[in-house]
C-alpha cells in the first residue's frame, strides 16, 4: 500500500515539474481566494445574513418563556428551551370568541388549497394547451380578455363578485372561496402554460395529428409527459399565492371559514391581555411552513424537470 | 392513375397569401420532390396535402377521393419531419406503435407491423431506447418507421435529411431512395437541396414564391429549364448568364455581348429568334469546352482562380466584362493568369427572353 501511494507522489511530482518546463498545459489552475471570489461570497454572505437573521429572531424568540423575554435581548439564545408558545398557537390561542388557536384556520386553509390548486391548473393547463396549438376560431379574442383580466386590480372586482357568489349561493362558503382563487388564477396560469405549450416543438403535436390522435389524446399521451416542470412552477405559484392570501379570505367567507393566515392576524392583533410575542412568533412560522416547504421539496423536483427537459428529443 | 392531385388550392395566412390556385397531380408510385429555398410555401403545401392546414380554397384528391376536408389519420398518408418529431417521453417501439394503438389496431398486428417496420430499417436493436439515446440518422430512421408502420400508400417527408451532416445526409438519401424502389409507394418529398431533389426525384417541381416554376424530370429541369429561375437555381456553381442583343450576319444568328458575339446558330431555338431581341444565354459550367482544337466559334478569356477537386477543376475566367466558371473533367491545371480559349456547347445552351425570362 505504502509503496504504491509513494510512487503515486513521484509521479505526481514529475508531471507538476514537467509542466513548469514544458510550458502550460492541460486544465488552467485555480485561485481560491482571487478578488473577484471576495467580493462575491462577501456580497452573498451580508445579504443571506440580512434575510436570516429576522428567521433567527423568530425562532430563538419563540423557543423563550415570556419572563425570559421580558428581561433578555432578542438576539440572545434560549437559557431554557420551551415548546409551550408552539403549543399555545396551535392549539389554545384565542381569537374573538373561540380559543382553538390556529389549527382551524390551518385546516381551513387547507380545505382551501387543495382544490383551487388542483382544479385552477387542470383548467388553465387545457386552456393554454389549447390555445397555443388549436388556433381556435376567436383564440385571439380569448386570450386578449384574459390577459386584460390579469391587470385589472382585484379591488374593483371585488363587490361585483360578492354579489355573483350570493346569486349563486355560495357567498360566506368554502366553495365561493375555491371558485373565486380559481378564476383569479386563470389568466397568469393560462398565460404561462400557452408559453410553455408554443415552446414545445410544432411537429410534434402535428406527428400525433398524424398518428390520429385528438384534442384530448395529445394533452394526456404527449404534452403532459413533456410539460413536469411547468406544473411544478403552476404548483408553487398556486399554493404559495392562496395559501398566503388574506384579502379573499376576510372577504367572501365567515369567522368559523377563515384561513390560516386571516386567523394569524386575528391572533397577532388580538387586543386583550398581554402581548405573546412567543406565542405570535410560533404562529407566524407555524403559518409559512407550508409555503416554506413546497419551496423545498418542489425547488429540488423543478431543478430535476428543468434538467430533464433541457435533453431534448 | 392519379395517387395525388392537388386542385386550385388557395392558402392564406391572414392577409399574406402563400399558395395561389396552385395545381399539381402526382402519379401512383411517383417521387416527387418539391425543391425551393426556404420560405417559398413547400412546407405549407405539404401541410395542406397532410390536412395540417386548413385551405383556403381548392380541393385535394387522394386516390380519387376528396379529402379537403378530412382529418390528416383519414387521408391514408404517413408524414416524416425535419425535427423528427418522436415523442420524447416515449421509447422506439412506442413511438412507432402509438398510431396504431389510438386506432385501436389489435396487438398482434401492432406487434408485426413494428416487428417488419423495424427490419426493413434495421432498427431492431433500438427498439427498447428513448428517442434521446440515438443518434440523429438513427432518430430519423425511427421517423420513417413511424410513417412505414401505418401501411399507407402515400408517403409526405417534409426536409428529413436537413438536420444531419453531410455524411448521414448521403447514407439516408440512399436509404430513401431503396425503400422506395422496394416499397413503390407515392413519394411527396420537400427540399432546399438541388443534390436530393436530382438524385431522389422521378419529377421535380421546382417552386418560388408559392408557384410552380417547372415540373419536370430531373434530366429536363438540368438540361431544358424553363425559366431563367430554375435555370440558375438547378445546378452548382450556377448557369453562366449573358445580357445581349440577338444579331443577324451572313445567315447566322449570334448573341451580341459587351463587343463579343457568340455563335448560336447551333441552338435548338422553340420559336426563332429576332434579330434585335433582348435575351439571356445561358452556359452550364461543365459545357464550356476550352482550348479545344478546330472549335470554330472560340473566345479568348483569362483564368481568374482555380479550383482543383480532384476529380475535376473549377476554373473562375473573365469573359464579355463578366466573371464566369467553368468545370473541367480531369486534372490538367491552368494556374492564375493564364489565357484560354472558351467554346460554348450550343446543343445544350439555354437562351431565354429578357424580360419575360422564359425559354426561347
Ligand atoms: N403559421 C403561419 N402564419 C403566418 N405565415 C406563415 C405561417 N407558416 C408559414 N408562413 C409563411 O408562409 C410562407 C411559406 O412558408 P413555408 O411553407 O414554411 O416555407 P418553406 O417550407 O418552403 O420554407 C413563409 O413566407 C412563411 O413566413
Ligand atoms: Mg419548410
Amino acid at each position: 500500500m505504502d509503496d504504491i501511494a509513494s510512487n503515486g507522489m513521484v509521479t505526481a511530482y514529475d508531471a507538476a515539474s514537467d509542466r513548469l518546463k514544458a510550458g502550460p498545459r492541460g486544465a488552467k489552475p485555480r485561485r481560491r481566494l482571487s478578488r473577484r471570489n471576495i467580493i462575491v461570497y462577501g456580497t452573498l454572505i451580508v445579504v443571506s445574513l440580512y434575510y436570516l437573521l429576522p428567521l433567527y429572531v423568530m425562532i430563538v424568540t419563540s423557543l423563550k418563556g415570556m419572563p425570559e423575554i421580558r428581561v433578555g435581548n432578542i438576539f440572545a439564545p434560549p437559557l431554557e428551551i420551551t415548546f409551550e408558545p408552539w403549543v399555545k398557537a396551535w392549539a389554545e390561542a384565542c381569537t374573538g370568541l373561540n380559543c382553538d388557536g390556529l389549527s382551524r384556520g390551518f385546516w381551513n386553509s387547507v380545505r382551501i388549497t387543495v382544490p383551487s390548486v388542483i382544479i385552477s391548473i387542470a383548467v388553465a393547463s387545457v386552456n393554454g394547451y389549447a390555445l397555443a396549438n388549436w388556433r381556435f376560431k376567436g383564440a385571439d379574442l380569448f386570450f386578449t380578455i384574459l390577459i386584460v383580466g390579469a391587470f385589472i386590480p382585484y379591488q374593483v372586482m371585488i363587490y361585483p363578485i360578492v354579489i355573483v357568489l350570493r346569486e349563486m349561493g355560495v357567498y360566506g362558503t368554502l366553495t365561493g372561496l375555491v371558485i373565486v382563487h380559481t378564476i383569479f388564477g386563470m389568466p397568469i396560469l393560462t398565460l404561462l402554460f400557452r408559453n410553455y405549450f408554443a415552446g414545445l416543438p410544432e411537429e410534434l403535436f402535428k406527428a400525433a395529428r398524424v398518428d390520429g390522435a385528438g384534442f384530448w389524446t395529445i394533452y394526456f399521451r404527449i404534452m403532459l409527459p413533456m410539460s413536469l416542470p411547468i406544473f411544478v412552477v403552476a404548483m408553487i405559484l398556486q399554493v404559495t399565492g392562496i395559501w398566503n392570501d388574506f384579502l379573499f379570505g376576510v372577504v367572501f367567507t365567515r369567522p368559523e371559514y377563515y384561513p390560516m393566515t386571516v386567523q394569524l392576524n386575528n391572533i397577532v392583533n388580538s387586543v386583550q391581555g398581554v402581548k405573546e410575542y412567543n406565542v405570535n412568533m410560533a404562529a407566524t412560522i407555524l403559518t409559512g411552513l407550508v409555503p416554506l416547504t413546497v419551496y423545498f421539496v418542489s425547488g429540488r423536483l423543478f431543478v430535476r424537470g428543468i434538467a430533464a427537459g433541457a435533453v431534448k428529443g | 392513375m392519379t395517387s395525388v392531385s392537388v386542385r386550385d388550392l388557395s392558402l392564406n395566412f391572414g392577409a399574406v397569401t402563400v399558395l395561389d390556385k396552385l395545381n399539381l397531380d402526382i402519379d401512383h408510385g411517383e417521387f416527387l420532390v418539391l425543391l425551393g429555398s426556404s420560405g417559398c410555401g413547400k412546407s405549407t403545401l405539404l401541410n395542406c396535402i397532410a390536412g395540417l392546414l386548413d385551405v383556403s380554397d381548392g380541393q385535394i384528391f387522394i386516390h380519387d377521393r376528396n379529402v379537403t376536408w378530412e382529418e390528416p389519420k383519414d387521408r391514408g398518408i404517413g408524414m416524416v419531419f425535419q425535427s423528427y418529431a418522436l415523442y420524447p417521453q416515449m421509447t422506439v417501439e412506442r413511438n412507432l406503435s402509438f398510431g396504431l394503438q389510438v386506432a385501436k389496431v389489435p396487438q398482434a398486428e401492432i406487434d408485426k407491423r413494428v416487428k417488419r417496420a423495424a427490419e426493413i430499417l434495421q432498427i431492431q436493436p433500438l427498439l427498447k431506447r428513448k428517442p434521446s439515446e440515438l443518434s440523429g440518422g438513427q432518430r430519423q430512421r425511427v421517423a420513417i418507421g413511424r410513417a412505414l408502420v401505418r401501411d399507407v400508400d402515400v408517403f409526405l417527408f417534409d426536409e428529413p435529411l436537413s438536420n444531419l451532416d453531410a455524411k448521414l445526409r448521403s447514407e439516408l438519401r440512399v436509404e430513401i431512395k431503396r425503400l422506395h424502389q422496394s416499397l413503390k409507394n407515392t413519394m411527396i418529398y420537400v427540399t432546399h437541396d438541388q443534390i436530393e431533389a436530382l438524385t431522389l426525384a422521378d419529377r421535380i417541381a421546382v417552386m418560388k414564391s408559392g408557384v410552380i416554376q417547372q415540373l419536370a424530370d430531373p434530366m429536363t429541369i438540368y438540361n431544358a429549364p424553363e425559366n431563367l429561375f430554375v435555370a440558375g437555381f438547378i445546378g452548382s456553381p450556377s448557369m453562366n448568364f449573358f445580357r445581349g442583343e440577338v444579331e443577324a450576319r451572313e445567315g447566322r444568328n449570334f448573341v451580341r455581348v459587351d463587343g463579343v458575339a457568340f455563335d448560336v446558330s447551333a441552338y435548338p431555338a422553340r420559336t426563332k429568334l429576332q434579330p434585335g431581341q433582348k435575351v439571356v444565354l445561358g452556359v452550364r459550367p461543365e459545357h464550356v469546352k476550352v482550348d479545344e482544337p478546330g472549335a470554330g466559334d472560340a473566345h479568348q478569356a483569362m483564368v481568374d482562380i482555380e479550383e482543383p477537386m480532384g476529380a475535376d477543376n473549377l476554373l473562375w475566367l473573365t469573359l464579355a466584362g463578366q466573371s464566369m466558371s467553368v468545370r473541367l473533367a480531369g486534372q490538367r491545371r491552368y494556374p492564375p493568369g493564364s489565357t484560354v480559349r472558351l467554346s460554348f456547347d450550343m446543343g445544350v445552351a439555354s437562351i431565354f427572353d429578357a424580360d419575360s425570362e422564359k425559354r426561347l
